[in-house]
């Protein structure tokens, strides 16, 4: 067995159900925001408005922030361990993405529960 | 008729970095030889070249290589598959090269000995053999097949870059072939040993491997099947 620690799973079978389950939720989300631009034009202020101040939303795209981070602190972590070899850089690249996934649920969070 | 055959040369003795090497064999027109033949020809043309060869019928796996961008058995490949194209080997990527078209295969062995390619079983020895149903024994078709060529492993990118991490599409064929059989007891303990974030899981399904295989074999297939075991056990 290879062990890790940055990887976000506690194993691999872990980050496998993480990524796909975050994976539904992403998608789930990108179909129902495209099909609202779609179905609701011309798109309003107050529509757009209308459908954040709703509690149900503010849930779906906390959920979709979260799915954001989990989906791409695995992610990233499988395509850095792949390509970048020097311990450090991939490291500090981690981190970077880590703490900008981070940030952006941060923002998302305080912006959705602004509306 | 002429055959233009380039082949990667390198003798890290002699060579300060590797080359192609263009050669031509006259042929008889009409006529066809595969590719292993081809490259005995030439080194009787040029006594240099060094390359691995057994049994010449696809059934040890020596003479695994790259022609024209695709890994195969050179002893199986007819030169007629090229079309009368110029026909370029080169060794199995990714793999540390100890001379033209031969390749060090250590780490691919070291992963094929990390899923204990053996039978496990912990119960009382029988009086006279281990026994299993017809069905028991059709498990095991199209996974003990393998003559560890090394084709599908060194045309697998995740293989490629963590030779030392994933097992690769070869040997989990081969864990495949233990976890499936009714007569291993150790299905639990191979698990463990393949739950982590590279052993299995880094086969992303891009069936390079099944494309390759000059047996016909689907290692993306067995992955997907311990990648289900590994869930059910989890979940």
């Amino acid at each position: 067995m290879v062990t890790n620690a940055a990887s976000l799973g506690r194993s691999g079978v872990h980050d496998f159900i993480l990524i796909r389950a975050s994976a539904i939720i992403l998608a789930l989300y990108t179909i129902f925001v495209v099909g609202f631009i779609a179905l609701s034009s011309p798109l309003t202020y107050d529509a757009w408005h209308g459908l954040f101040s709703a509690l149900p939303m503010k849930v779906f795209t906390l959920l979709a922030l979260v799915a954001i981070l989990v989906h791409a602190w695995i992610g990233i972590w499988q395509v850095l361990t792949d390509y970048v070899k020097p311990l450090m850089l991939r490291g500090l690249l981690q981190f970077v993405v880590v703490v900008a996934a981070l940030s952006y649920m941060a923002a998302g969070l305080l912006i959705v529960w602004g509306v | 008729m002429n055959l233009n055959i380039a082949v990667y040369r390198y003798n890290p003795d002699v060579d300060a970095k590797p080359y192609m090497k263009d050669y031509t064999l006259d042929v008889a027109e009409g006529t066809d030889m595969m590719v292993l033949d081809a490259l005995i020809l030439l080194k009787e043309q040029d006594p240099t070249l060094a390359f691995r060869r057994s049994c010449r019928e696809g059934v040890c796996g020596s003479d695994g290589l790259n022609m024209n961008g695709k890994n195969g058995l050179a002893c199986i490949t007819p030169v007629s598959t090229f079309k009368g194209k110029k026909i370029e080997l080169r060794p199995l990527p990714g793999m540390p090269v100890v001379r033209d078209i031969i390749v060090d295969l250590s780490q691919f062995y070291t992963q094929y000995e990390k899923i204990k390619p053996y039978l496990i079983n912990d119960e009382k020895t029988p009086a006279r053999e281990h026994l299993q149903s017809p069905e028991e024994r059709e498990q095991l078709d199209g996974l003990y097949e393998c003559i560890m060529c090394a084709c599908c492993s060194t045309s697998c990118p995740s293989f490629w870059w963590n030779p030392d991490k994933f097992i690769g599409p070869a040997g989990l064929l081969h864990a495949y072939r233990f976890l499936i059989d009714s007569r291993d007891t150790a299905t639990e303990e191979r698990l463990s040993e393949l739950d982590d974030a590279y052993s299995v899981f880094r086969c992303h399904g891009i069936m390079n491997c099944v494309d390759v295989c000059p047996k016909g074999l689907n290692p993306t297939k067995a992955i997907g099947h311990i990648k289900s075991m590994l869930l059910k056990r989890a979940v």
